[in-house]
């Protein structure tokens, strides 16, 4: 009865839920959620890009948004309901399309109490409109649109676009988080040379960027295009995406 | 053979039956007697007036008086007049009425109505909204549109509900109307925003859009920039705030600007207050407007834009229908204000907001004829409605939380309290963990003109909380009193004395729903006999048998549908119905959740139907015969 609730609190939340939560994997409940996306297959491409400055509070906030998941699912339910009531289908006729609003609606007001923790708490905040960009890759026949404000991390981010781009793999390994080291130039470089694929990102500037030179917020913020190119000829960003990385950490 | 008819009364869309299709001619030949009839083989082509055959003149005359005929059950009437009649009332029907898909083909009706410029189709019965009924049970658009594309090139309007309707037959729809003017869709789905792009874009006389609760996939097709780019559009009404797909909001900017007819424009969520203020601004004409979300995320300030949409909504004179709020900002209720005394309709049945602040919206609406709220509302906010409300029509009352509470926000004291000050109701909807029997039948006599009473007590056999007895009084007393009642939903701990009285008193009621209701098979007896112009019938999870479902015989092809669902009928007696009337399709559907005995049906459905079983029913429906 518990899953099956989760279940259907999750369909009717489409926004806010963190899938990973009900995902089958061979990890033990309440392991990190890194072990249970690597265990349902393959990568798009490059998982996450990220600073290695950021790391730490990333992994942080990932994982506290992970047991705020949690504690939505769980604040959703009414616990003490007799379960006749809950097995009647189709009673109260209400239509799916209302049910699933206000579903949606529930979800999002405890996400704003959530949030109004999270902000004083300092953490990152993200809201209920959409932050919809598109995206491409070079090689793919269709355009696909992302709504920046469903994700919290980088990861995150990365995991919903190798699910679109699925048929686009990636060999090689990029160290235990699968993370772009930018202080490493030469690792960098590596993956610049190679013929994997790398985001890169239109930003408010009109500038291409390399996805992951910023902590999420800022990206989200500032992100109005998604493009996925090799990585060779994302070369010719490098340098621009260093520039932008002094500029912001000085 | 004329057997069939008699006994029959008038309602919808009945064909005449087999014996006068013969008589059907979509040309145009008269039988004139004798009188001026030219030969072939005269010579020259003197003009000699020819004095048209007394015929004709009745034909001509009743053509041109026949046109003004609007209603679908007055031309059903004059239909049934003789042969003649039939005849050029087929030829001056231009709104054709399906209200069950498969009670007819697509075929007889296009070659007994020829003339037809709009078309209405109805699908799936009600009780599929709420799950009771498999996915892909049928009611698919492709057959009707296929016809019509051939049949009514000149067509301008489609409605359709609780259809299933696919790209491709939004495609085909566009490509074979060049006059086509009018897409409705209601409860349907089946179909993506690739199939709105179409029709956008091709539907170059396109005045009105409307997608109405409809399940519309997204599969990222910037429909909205479909619309012809340049020149004025003729856009009246654009409805989309089903369709969960983003919007771009230049181009629907510029296709609001475009658009100098337009009042009706109901948002998505995925549009902001921010973008609202400039679409209303280009369109101040509006009267009917769907806020989508009304949320502003991106407030450095909360409310910042609140005395921009203020102004805005100002501007808008016409306003009177107002909607949306789906993701709704407290901060930005204030901004409503100055139009609410002009609003006749209000749907505030998506806002999540404290019954204050709803009570604050409704203190200003002193002209509202339609309201819809969430029962967060609360009594107090039923109270306010009734005291301010005083035009109100109808009201609908949705839960917010369906599980609910034992006490539940709204009671029968919103409910006397609305009786008492809005004595003008038509139609309530309102739902309820319990009721009292004082506060029905306190309606019931309060608001003399009602036509469409349906109370739905969520909590399973409720009885009166107060007086512990059955709700029959309550609802007998509202067929007693409400002469005008044609639709009542029941619901609560009800007897068969309830049944007794609906059939005793319910002689106006057309549309029935029964659920968890009624002690044996007395209580469905009581209905079937004793209303006479019941059209559609609903039933679920109530203890009525075959013995009950073979005292309808008289009448079921009166009908449009009989649903009964997790009752006592067995296959033998389901049989048994098919058997007395051969013209009746009778649907065995085969359900998991209905969870019933091997030898007990789970869903009967069965409809009247000229064609006899359908081909496209799934593997779960059996049709009996």
């Amino acid at each position: 009865m518990e899953v099956c609730r989760k279940m259907v609190n999750m369909l009717g939340a489409e926004r806010d839920l963190n899938f990973k939560e009900t995902e089958l994997c061979l990890g033990l409940p309440g392991s990190e959620p890194e072990v249970i996306i690597k265990a349902t297959g393959k990568r798009g491409f490059l998982e996450t890009v990220d600073l290695k400055l950021n790391l730490q509070s990333k992994e942080e906030s990932m994982l506290t948004n992970a047991s705020k998941e949690k504690n939505l699912l769980t604040s959703t339910k009414d616990p003490a309901k007799p379960l006749a009531k809950a097995q009647v289908v189709g009673w109260p006729p209400v239509r799916s399309y209302r049910k699933n609003m206000m579903a949606q609606n529930n979800n999002n007001n405890n996400n704003k109490s959530e949030l109004e923790r999270d902000q004083k708490a300092g953490g990152s905040s993200s809201s209920a409109a959409a932050a919809l960009v598109k995206v491409c890759m070079d090689g793919a026949p269709y355009l696909r649109k992302v709504d920046l404000k469903m994700y919290k991390s980088y990861q995150e981010l990365s995991d919903a676009l190798a699910k679109m781009f699925s048929s686009f793999t990636m060999d090689g390994n990029y160290g235990a988080q699968g993370m772009i080291d930018f202080m490493n130039e030469s690792k960098l470089m590596d993956l610049l040379n190679s013929s994997e694929y790398v985001p890169t990102y239109e930003d408010k500037d009109g500038d291409w960027m390399l996805v992951g030179d910023v902590p999420w917020q800022m990206f989200v913020d500032s992100c109005k295009r998604l493009r996925i190119m090799k990585g060779s000829e994302a070369i010719g960003l490098a340098p621009r995406a260093m520039e932008k990385y002094c500029k912001n950490h000085s | 053979m004329r057997k069939d008819r008699t006994g029959i009364s008038q309602d919808d869309d009945r064909s005449p039956p087999a014996d006068l299709r013969g008589a059907e001619s979509s040309n145009k030949t008269r039988n004139c007697c004798g009188v001026g009839s030219v030969s072939g083989s005269t010579g020259p082509i003197s003009m000699e007036f020819q004095a048209p055959c007394p015929d004709q003149v009745l034909e001509n005359v009743l053509e041109n008086v026949l046109q003004f005929l609007s209603s679908r059950r007055d031309r059903n009437a004059a239909s049934l007049v003789c042969k003649s009649w039939w005849r050029v009332e087929a030829l001056t029907r231009s709104d054709l009425y399906i209200g069950n898909c498969y009670s007819v083909s697509p075929r007889r009706a296009m070659s007994r109505f020829s003339r037809v410029q709009s078309v209405s189709i109805k699908g799936r019965p009600r009780f599929a909204d709420f799950n009771l009924m498999p996915i892909d049970w049928g009611a698919h658009f492709t057959p009707w549109v296929t016809a019509m594309a051939s049949a009514y090139p000149w067509l301008e309007k489609v409605y359709l509900k609780r259809m299933s309707v696919t790209d491709d037959d939004l495609a085909l729809l566009a490509e074979s109307f060049p006059s086509f003017k009018e897409l409705v869709i209601v409860c349907c789905d089946g179909f993506s925003t690739s199939g709105l792009a179409i029709v956008a874009s091709d539907c170059r006389q396109l005045k009105v859009l409307d997608l109405i609760e409809s399940e519309v996939t997204d599969d990222d097709v910037d429909w909205i920039a479909c619309f012809p780019e340049s020149g004025a559009t003729c856009l009246e009404s654009l409805i989309f705030d089903c369709v969960e797909c983003s919007i771009n909001f230049d181009a629907l900017e510029s296709l609001v600007v475009r658009s100098p007819s337009l009042k009706k424009l109901r948002l998505n969520c995925n549009v902001s207050i921010g973008q609202l203020c400039r679409l209303i601004v280009r369109a101040p004409q509006l009267t009917h407007l769907g806020t989508g979300s009304y949320s502003s995320p991106d407030d450095a300030v909360p409310g910042e834009h609140a005395s921009d949409l203020q102004s805005a909504l100002s501007a808008c004179k016409s306003l009177v229908c107002l909607s949306g709020f789906k993701e709704m900002l407290p901060d930005y209720l204030p901004a409503i204000y100055p139009v609410c005394a002009n609003l006749t309709s209000l749907n505030f049945s998506y806002a999540n907001i404290h019954s204050d602040q709803i009570i604050s919206v409704i203190f200003h609406c002193h002209n509202l004829q339609v309201l819809w709220v969430l029962d967060s509302i609360r009594d107090e906010g039923l109270q306010a409605v009734a005291s301010t409300c005083k035009d109100l029509r109808e009201l609908r009352v949705f839960p917010l939380d369906a599980r609910g509470d034992n006490e539940g926000p709204v009671s029968d004291v919103g409910l006397q309290a609305i009786s008492e000050g809005c004595r003008k109701l038509r139609s309530i909807l309102y739902f309820c963990q319990h009721m009292t029997n004082a506060a029905v039948i306190a309606m019931s006599r309060n608001c003399p003109d009602l036509e469409v009473f349906r109370l739905c007590i969520i909590a399973l056999h409720s009885p009166d909380h107060v007086t512990g007895k059955p709700m029959d009084e309550g609802f007998g007393a509202i067929v007693m009193n409400c002469k005008k009642l044609t639709r009542l939903a029941v619901s609560g701990l009800l007897t068969d004395r309830a049944f007794g009285y609906i059939g005793k008193y319910g002689k106006l009621l057309r549309t029935l729903s029964v659920a968890f209701a009624g002690d044996s098979d007395m209580g469905l007896k009581y209905v079937l006999e004793g209303c006479p112009r019941l059209q559609k019938l609903e039933i679920r999870d109530s203890p009525f048998g075959d013995a009950a479902l073979h005292s309808g015989l008289h009448h079921y092809y009166n009908m449009r549908f009989l649903w009964m669902s997790s009752c006592r009928l067995s296959p033998k007696g389901c049989q048994e119905i098919v058997r007395a009337l051969p013209r009746l399709v009778v649907e065995v559907i085969k359900h998991d959740v209905a969870v019933c005995p091997d030898d007990t049906v789970d869903i009967l459905y069965m409809y009247r139907s000229l064609e006899g079983p359908r081909d496209d029913a799934p593997k779960v429906v059996t049709i009996l015969q």
